[in-house]
């Protein structure tokens, strides 16, 4: 009896011991479970983000004349693939290094370095290529409003440069630790970090390109230039709007996160919101509702909901969706016929202006800060001072760098070759060979 | 009355075409055709083999216009589509026999 006695404590003693280690264990495996799940949800959202590549190529080529399609295409893929190189090699590091005085990385370079700054739970390797079909997005966006008669040497040394020095330091102020983090600014996936600034560099290259060859008449006013299969372009933009699907709740870099199914929502909605609200205004402004604007309203909504999409309620969503519908029917207007900047495929109102308005809109409709929700104005100031500094920042670059290839190895083609098409000229091929009847009078 | 054809670069169809309006033409032809003549082709590169292109783009236009118009007609097309390269094209003048307007079934110049 009296070992038995002694016996069961000893028993239940050696029982618990194992149980704490196994508890502990199981910690650690529950942990990396989640750590396993997050790094698959950021890879198949950066494979989402990586196809928004086929949706730019789509957009583009559907929304220009089929004399150049070729040279879309190479851009389009170029802006890929160099850029992929110059982000892995220079970029990366410059966006995510360790900070110096809160403007740049300085770390990092060909991420040979283990980021621990960073505190990461999934590999190095899942950010690095996540972020990098982030900058890729960025740069393609100007090859729209260059499109048809740039040079392509110009271009691809521009992407270079984009993907290399001009986002990454943007990227940095605003997601790597500089100062607009310390900030506390909100852009969750990047409606200024990736859109703005691909809309303003656009601004200011399609400025100094000058418009196509008989894109404004003598007395100013604009002629259309009609987009060649308008078919493509809506491929290219279901392709985008899926994309997004990454784009946003893949920026929570964690598919443990339940935010993830709210921000697929918002960027839904949002994209929604767009399309139908500029549907309406050009319905009322034109008569007819307009295809092809239609489709950059859905654009323009999901670019304006980028900045907010986990930060404002599914309302606040639609809300600045409509808003992005407005927005840009009116901008593609003002920058055609008021600024007299060609821009094909409406880049710059699309990417820059409602890049800045969804932005600016975070300030207000933040569920937590926002004007409307009673958290004053400091947030909202903080958007404007983060709009307007990227807004600066990019503009003066991208003008530095333009008239830099401009004065030395031109940035635009000459005009037998625009009126001939940039495939022949550039590329001594045509993507639509056999078509005899592709050369529009214009 | 004659009809007039001509073979113009595509870039020379606005100027030809506000060149003719103004002169009181209002009707025309215009098609998009493919062509050769003295301007010889291109050349491409496909995956590193070169081919020949023979037949350029070319556009032409149809005008048929009373007998007294034709010299200022050619004129005018020749003023307008002329670059002074080779490739600007030719211009063809057809006799007409006869003009009919679809809807009101007038016939001769009043049809034209």
């Amino acid at each position: 009896m009296k070992k038995k006695i002694i016996a069961l404590p000893l028993l239940l003693m050696a029982g618990l011991m194992p149980c704490s280690l196994l508890l502990a264990a199981e910690e650690t495996a529950v942990s990396e479970i989640i750590a396993s799940i997050d790094t698959v949800w950021v890879l198949i959202a950066a494979f989402l983000v990586f196809f928004m590549q086929a949706g730019f190529a789509m957009v583009e080529a559907g929304f220009t004349r089929a004399k150049n399609a070729g040279n879309i295409i190479m851009k389009n893929l170029m802006d890929f693939s160099a850029g992929s190189l110059v982000y892995w090699m220079i970029g990366f590091a410059i966006m995510f290094g360790t900070d110096r005085a809160g403007l740049f990385g300085t770390t990092g370079f060909m991420v040979t370095d283990s980021f621990e700054h960073l505190e990461l739970s999934i590999p190095i390797w899942a950010f690095l290529i996540f972020q990098t079909v982030f900058a890729a997005t960025a740069a393609t966006i100007v090859s729209g409003a260059m499109a048809e008669r740039t040079k392509f040497t110009s271009y691809l040394i521009y992407s270079i440069i984009i993907t290399a020095i001009i986002y990454p330091v943007v990227g940095h102020w605003i997601w790597g630790g500089g100062w607009l983090t310390e900030k506390g600014m909100i852009d969750f996936a990047g409606s200024t970090v990736v859109h703005s600034v691909g809309g303003w560099a656009a601004l200011i290259g399609a400025y100094l390109l000058g418009p196509r060859i008989g894109k404004y008449n003598k007395d100013g006013k604009p002629n259309a230039i009609p987009g060649h299969n308008i078919t493509l372009g809506a491929l290219g933009v279901f392709i985008l709007w899926f994309g997004w699907f990454g784009f946003n709740p893949g920026s929570t870099l964690s598919g443990a996160d339940p935010d993830i199914a709210l921000i697929a929502v918002t960027t839904n909605l949002a994209a929604a919101a767009g399309a139908f609200a500029t549907m309406i205004i050009s319905w009322i402004k034109y008569k007819k509702p307009d295809v092809s604007l239609t489709l950059n309203g859905a654009l323009a909504g999901l670019v304006a909901i980028t900045a907010g999409c986990a930060s404002v309620s599914a309302t606040g969503a639609v809300i600045i969706g409509l808003g992005a519908g407005v927005v840009v029917v009116f901008s593609v207007e003002i920058i055609d016929k008021a600024l007299k900047i060609d821009d094909p495929v409406g880049a710059i109102s699309v990417h820059g202006v409602c890049g800045a308005y969804g932005t600016a809109a975070v300030g207000l409709l933040a569920v937590d800060g926002g004007l409307f929700y009673g958290g004053g104005s400091s947030l909202l100031v903080t958007q404007l001072t983060g709009i307007a500094s990227v807004f600066v920042w990019t503009s003066l670059t991208a003008f530095i760098l333009f008239n830099v290839i401009k004065a030395t190895i031109g940035l635009r083609v000459n005009s037998e070759e625009e009126v001939i098409g940039l495939d022949i000229g550039e590329h001594g091929m045509e993507a639509y060979s056999g078509f005899a009847m592709k050369i529009p009078v214009v | 009355m004659k009809k007039i054809e001509c073979i113009i670069r595509p870039t020379k169809l606005d100027e030809v075409n506000s060149a003719l309006s103004e002169y009181g033409i209002q009707g025309m032809t215009v098609t998009q055709v493919m062509g050769c003549g003295l301007q010889k082709g291109r050349r491409e590169v496909y995956r590193g083999t070169t081919y020949d292109i023979h037949l350029l783009p070319k556009i032409k236009i149809e005008i048929v216009a009373p007998d007294k118009c034709v010299d200022d007609i050619i004129k005018i097309i020749r003023d307008n589509a002329r670059s002074g390269e080779i490739g600007d094209g030719k211009i063809f003048v057809y006799p007409i026999e006869n003009a009919i307007r679809i809807r009101t079934g007038e016939q001769g110049e009043t049809a034209i």
